[in-house]
């Protein structure tokens, strides 16, 4: 099936008949990464280039996998080595690129709606990879997969999500894909990262761990983003911890199972502890398995029907 | 595209028995059924694939491994369609490696589902042979692909396909001849 969406900006917006789409076409291509030869053909001749004007690990490395596995050929792009350096712009840097035909682009850039505008100069499918603190809509398909296969129908289903929401693009693009999922959604963290008027996205509110945690099937935990500390959001890691810090106590005080799914890279030992992240209750791995396999999913939908 | 039915080639008992006969062609052109495994193509040739090895099994006793594949990956043609195919879970749950493979699809016509299906058994090991069996050739061939077991010849006419009807999808078992309504 075609998707109704001609690029990947975020999941505002998107529909769930697109979303389904996606998620089932990702469950049909993790087969492939279990193969002896983990390689199809699907994309044969299709240009890809990875633009990363922001550090990733993960991100682009999945990506980069997710290409390669569907046979497109690949060109990474990172701002630190590129001419950018010599004071080109972005548009000019992009058209440069570009003159050199590209089918598929995925940027990451640290300026919130970057993404869309580069799609209004060039004529290729555009994928978000992260954009600022927008939107990371990969991140939030892969959540979706791994939330879908391990917990089950995400209609009704109730997710809490903690830690930074205010700067997470990994949150946003979590409560608009889980909303239109039909799941129930809550926000936790400190009234310092909780942005004024979450509330109207359709998502309850709170700065108790505990009331999460007592309605959550499942928590995806944020990264505590060490850049910020120092801003005066939060007081000191060791508070964050002791209020929000998922730990084996507070999950073996639930009378109910609970799943917990973690972004990368963690934090061990504060929004997370290492019992946690490595025990019964975590996805964390599954997460990154089902990240190559859901964008192998977005290229296949968008690029093969360009 | 409308379709109307041209002609009902064959009922469900018909079908049934072209099955037997495939079932027992397999088994003498093995010679026995030691090292054969089954491969549906999806979507009908899954269930045609499954009616073979529960066929063989009321033969022979034993039941044969079988695997499902989705060809939708190693097509030539999806980028120059209109719509994109879905894309389906692809299920080999045994080791490929020095097995008899015969793989089972509903109707050959071009050969180009075939040929995307060799490609794609090729990355899951190394079979010792790969045989083809199919319900209906209706010919028109486009590659140098020719099946070992064949149900029902019908050679159509350009404007005319061959549906054939599985219980599981389509309510009924049957083959029909159809025509593009113009």
């Amino acid at each position: 099936m075609n998707l109704s969406i001609k690029h990947l900006y975020g999941l505002e917006g998107v529909p769930k008949e697109d979303i389904q789409a996606i998620l089932s076409t990702a469950f049909s291509f993790r087969e492939v990464l279990e193969r002896p030869v983990k390689k199809v053909p699907t994309l044969q001749g299709v240009t890809v280039v990875n633009l990363f004007f922001e550090p990733s690990t993960r991100t682009r490395i999945s990506f980069e996998l997710a290409e390669k596995r569907l046979s497109a050929d690949t060109v990474n792009f990172s701002a630190s080595s590129s001419s950018l350096s010599k004071g080109e712009s972005l548009k000019d840097t992009i058209q440069n690129i570009f003159a050199m035909k590209i089918d598929v682009v995925v940027m990451r850039h640290p300026v919130p709606g970057s993404v869309k505008l580069l799609s209004q100069f060039v004529d290729a499918v555009v994928i978000n990879a992260g954009d600022g603190t927008h939107e990371h809509p990969t991140q939030a398909l892969l959540d979706m997969m791994s939330l879908q296969e391990k917990v089950g129908d995400m209609e009704g289903m109730n997710v809490a999500i903690v830690g930074d929401i205010r700067h997470s693009r990994v949150a946003l693009s979590n409560i608009h894909g889980l909303k239109t999922m039909g799941a129930n959604v809550m926000v936790c963290g400190p009234p310092t990262f909780i942005p004024v008027g979450i509330e109207s996205l359709g998502v309850k509110v709170t700065y108790q761990l505990e009331e999460a945690l007592e309605f959550a099937d499942a928590i995806n935990v944020l990264r505590i983003q060490r850049e910020r500390q120092g801003t005066g959001l939060i007081p000191s890691l060791r508070e964050y911890r002791n209020l929000y810090g998922i730990t084996r106590e507070r999950l073996d005080r639930l009378s109910k199972p609970i799943t917990v799914l973690h972004p990368g890279p963690m934090n061990r030992g504060v929004e997370i502890d290492s019992d946690i992240a490595d025990g019964e209750h975590a996805i964390i791995l599954h997460q990154v398995l089902n990240g190559v396999a859901s964008r192998m999913a977005v290229l296949f939908l968008l690029a093969g029907a360009k | 595209m409308n379709f109307k039915i041209k002609n009902k080639m064959a009922d469900a008992k018909a079908m049934d028995r072209t099955i037997t006969r495939l079932a027992h062609e397999i088994i003498e052109k093995c010679k026995g059924i030691e090292n054969i495994a089954m491969i549906g193509i999806r979507t009908r040739g899954e269930y045609l694939a499954e009616r073979l090895v529960a066929k063989i099994e009321k033969i022979e006793g034993v039941k044969l491994p079988l695997g499902i594949l989705d060809v939708v990956m190693y097509r030539d043609d999806f980028r120059t369609k209109h719509k994109l195919p879905t894309i389906e879970v692809t299920h080999i749950p045994f080791d490929v490696d020095n097995k008899i493979l015969v793989l089972v699809d509903d109707v050959i016509y071009t050969g180009r589902t075939v040929r995307a299906a060799l490609d794609a058994l090729i990355d899951f090991g190394r079979p010792a042979r790969i045989q083809l069996a199919v319900l209906v050739d209706r010919g028109h061939r486009e590659m140098p692909i020719k099946p070992d077991y064949v149900g029902k010849n019908f050679p159509t006419a350009p404007g005319e396909e061959v549906r054939v009807l599985v219980k599981e999808v389509d309510n009924e078992d049957g083959i029909q001849l159809v025509e593009e309504e113009r």
